[in-house]
């Protein structure tokens, strides 16, 4: 069969799958059926695309959720430790009763049905628009997917400082969930949000965060991709920074058989900061992938990428990254880092750094390293009586960290670190 | 303490015979000192004492108090008393000097079947030790030798011996890019080690660490062997003459 016709079919599948929602405004629903035209127009992912060459989407593009067990946990939710403003979404459901009350200072939060459901509202702007600016150059179909059969998610705006993060958490209860959630979120000049994530949501899970920042406001985000083993994500993040604004993202997983996290960050005003980190740890049936693509046009904007994958018995970390310095982004200061530490000859890590630049005066920078452990350090560390298995996770944490350190509130970070000691801790007595 | 009996080593890699028959036994209390040329194998000593890949004993053996370290993984050589003072400290990004060091005390007292010490003890002993190397808080702070100093790194070195006490200690070239006041900390840090139990292995090039540390014996070694051994005299004889005519008269 021709690839088109591979490709048309299956996004027939992709459709078929969702139960577009009825209910909407008028430009909610066509918001909706544009992104579906667009998905058409694209087609569904599979693994002959350029961006899908390391990672194979048939278990994100298959009729049903594969199958995937649910953790039991009866430890602390990893951000336990923070004041937080609360939402829980239970299979891609939100559930109210689990959640906090949504009155918060500085900040609107309204179900996403509800905000797509009313004639006038800011969320036009951004629904499904930064998502459409993020399909060129290089197209993300579930994206569109996402978009057009979206039925949950917040609609979060943001006006001034608000004073505790909003922390969402998306439990997995159903073992053959297949969820669709979608936010926006719009911070107003000046805003300035933390926004955390926990949990595998579903048995397989497809998101899409877009974030429209206006000048001087900061949006800060930490992940937690939850600890299940079998569940399966694909999650887009889209950013639209303005003039001095800053975004910070970063993202922890462990486990997980598939992880596609993608993010699209645009600089559309001078003087503004992107960070997108993530530190990954991976232990036998797992494929982690990054792609990242980070456009700068805009004068004198900085942009890092901080990706860190530890991998063993098999696992595979993905990393795609690439920046695009437009004509006239002068004085853009790109940096880009991935790195793979394989605990064992089976696992992989593969990379793929790209960088574009059509403006004369920038500084970019990337790097891509590969390797085992050192075992000069190892040998310094045991010779001193620490314990091989020790010694290998102070090494394996050191690493990480790294990735770790562009999260700016220690208390998160501290939350991060903790969650993967206690991941090499359970290996080690395993 | 230390008992080496006709050690062989070659490397694991290569067919390349390092150690060609080191003979040498260290008593509880002594100071023993290893001069020797670049490149007759004194590293390559210590390092199989303590256990690092890469090397084969082809013949021989070692024992520490009577029991066979070749055959245990390094940790549990550390256990079991033996210390290697680096000739060069590894630095280890992002692992906290002081969480290092905690971790490796109590391996040992784990390993050793003792209680393990809780942080605010083990504070108080770091800083204590600490003050008389001179070492200052922010370097305990610190990664692992990051950012260190060559002396700094070896005082470092003696830090992380005063703390986990061993019973033979071995220091290789302790005293190179040291300068005069760092050398002087660095031998007051082991004179304060003497003691009736503790052993000393001191491989040096130069005559002026043996001035503060003053060694029972003097071993010559050149070629994978111990090729000469003497009082303290011999050390000085070195240093006045350099290695040449000691290796000629063995010849
Ligand atoms: N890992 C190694 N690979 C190659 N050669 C080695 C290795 N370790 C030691 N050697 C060689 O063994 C000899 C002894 O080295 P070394 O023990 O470092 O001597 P010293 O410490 O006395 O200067 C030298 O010729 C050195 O090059
Ligand atoms: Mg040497």
């Amino acid at each position: 069969m021709a690839l088109a016709q591979v490709k048309a079919d299956l996004t027939d599948v992709l459709l078929a799958r969702h139960a577009v929602p009825t209910k909407g405004a008028g430009w909610a629903s066509e918001a909706r059926a544009e992104a579906a035209a667009r998905l058409r127009v694209m087609g569904a992912p599979v693994r002959r695309d350029e961006y899908w060459r390391y990672t194979d989407p048939a278990s994100l593009t298959a009729a049903d959720a594969p199958e995937a067990a649910v953790l039991a946990v009866d430890e602390e939710p990893i951000f336990g430790a923070v004041d937080r403003l609360r939402v829980v979404f239970v299979d891609g459901r939100m559930d109210a009763d689990l959640s906090d009350d949504l009155t918060g200072e500085g900040l609107t939060i309204e179900p996403l049905s509800q905000a797509l459901a009313t004639d006038i509202h800011w969320a036009r702007e951004v629904y499904g628009v930064l998502e459409a600016r993020g399909q060129t150059p290089v197209a993300r179909p579930l994206a569109a997917l996402n978009t057009a059969v979206a039925g949950a998610g917040l609609a979060i705006r943001v006006t001034g400082k608000v004073s505790r993060p909003l922390a969402l958490t998306y439990l997995h209860h159903d073992t053959n969930s297949d969820a669709v959630i979608h936010h926006v979120i719009k911070l107003e000049p000046g805003a300035d949000l933390t926004l955390l994530e926990n949990g595998p949501a579903a048995a397989r899970f497809n998101k899409c965060l877009e974030v429209d920042i206006a000048q001087d406001a900061a949006f800060h985000h930490v992940r937690a991709q939850g600890r299940d083993h079998e569940r399966r994500a694909v999650t887009h993040m889209f950013a639209r920074l303005s003039a001095r604004s800053v975004f910070k993202s970063f993202t922890l997983t462990v486990n997980g058989v598939l992880t596609r996290n993608e993010a699209v960050i645009e600089f559309t005003g001078d003087d503004a900061h992107a960070t997108v980190a993530g530190a990954c740890a991976g232990d036998g049936v797992f494929q982690h992938d990054d792609t990242v693509f980070v456009t700068h046009d805009a004068v004198n904007c900085e942009s890092r990428q901080v990706f860190k994958k530890v991998l063993r018995n098999g696992a595979v970390g993905v990393f795609q990254g690439k920046i695009l310095v437009k004509a006239g982004a002068q004085k853009t200061d790109g940096y880009q880092i991935s790195q793979g530490l394989l605990l064992d000859d089976d696992s992989q890590f593969l990379a793929k750094p790209e960088l574009e630049i059509y403006a004369d005066d920038v500084a970019c920078s990337h790097g891509s390293t590969v390797g085992a452990v050192d075992p000069e350090a190892l040998f310094y560390l045991t010779s001193r009586g620490v314990p091989a298995h020790e010694a290998q996770n102070m090494l394996v944490l050191a690493f990480l960290d790294e990735a770790i350190q562009e999260v700016e509130e220690d208390v998160l970070a501290d939350a991060l670190r903790g969650r993967l000691q206690e991941w090499l801790a359970r290996r080690q007595s395993a | 303490m230390l008992e080496i009996k006709n050690l062989h080593v070659k490397l694991e890699e290569e067919d390349k015979q390092i150690l060609k028959g080191v003979d040498l036994s260290v008593g509880a209390g002594q100071v023993h000192a290893i001069m020797g040329p670049n490149g007759s194998g004194k590293s390559t000593l210590s390092y199989v004492l303590s256990g690092k890949d890469g090397y084969e004993v082809t013949q021989g053996g070692a024992q520490l108090e009577g029991a066979d370290i070749l055959d245990m993984e390094p940790e549990e050589r550390a256990a079991a008393g033996l210390f290697l003072a680096f000739q060069y400290p590894v630095e280890i990004p992002g692992v906290g000097n002081m969480t290092f060091l905690r971790t490796a005390l109590n391996g040992q007292r784990k390993a050793r079947g003792e209680a393990e010490m809780n942080s605010a003890e083990f504070l108080k002993l770091v800083r204590a030790k600490a003050a008389d190397l001179q070492i200052s808080n922010d370097m305990l702070k610190r990664p692992v030798n990051v950012g260190f100093s060559g002396g700094e790194k070896k005082r470092n070195e003696i830090l992380q011996m005063a703390v986990l006490e061993p019973k033979m200690c071995i220091m290789d070239e302790t005293d190179s890019g040291l300068d005069v006041d760092a050398m002087k900390l660095v031998a007051q840090g082991v004179n304060a080690l003497r003691d009736a139990g503790r052993s000393f292995l001191v491989i040096t090039h130069y005559q002026r660490l043996l001035d503060h540390i003053a060694p029972d014996i003097v071993h010559i070694m050149a070629d994978g062997r111990i090729v000469k051994s003497g009082g303290p005299d011999l050390a000085l004889e070195v240093e006045k003459n350099g290695y040449a005519d000691i290796l000629a008269e063995v010849a």
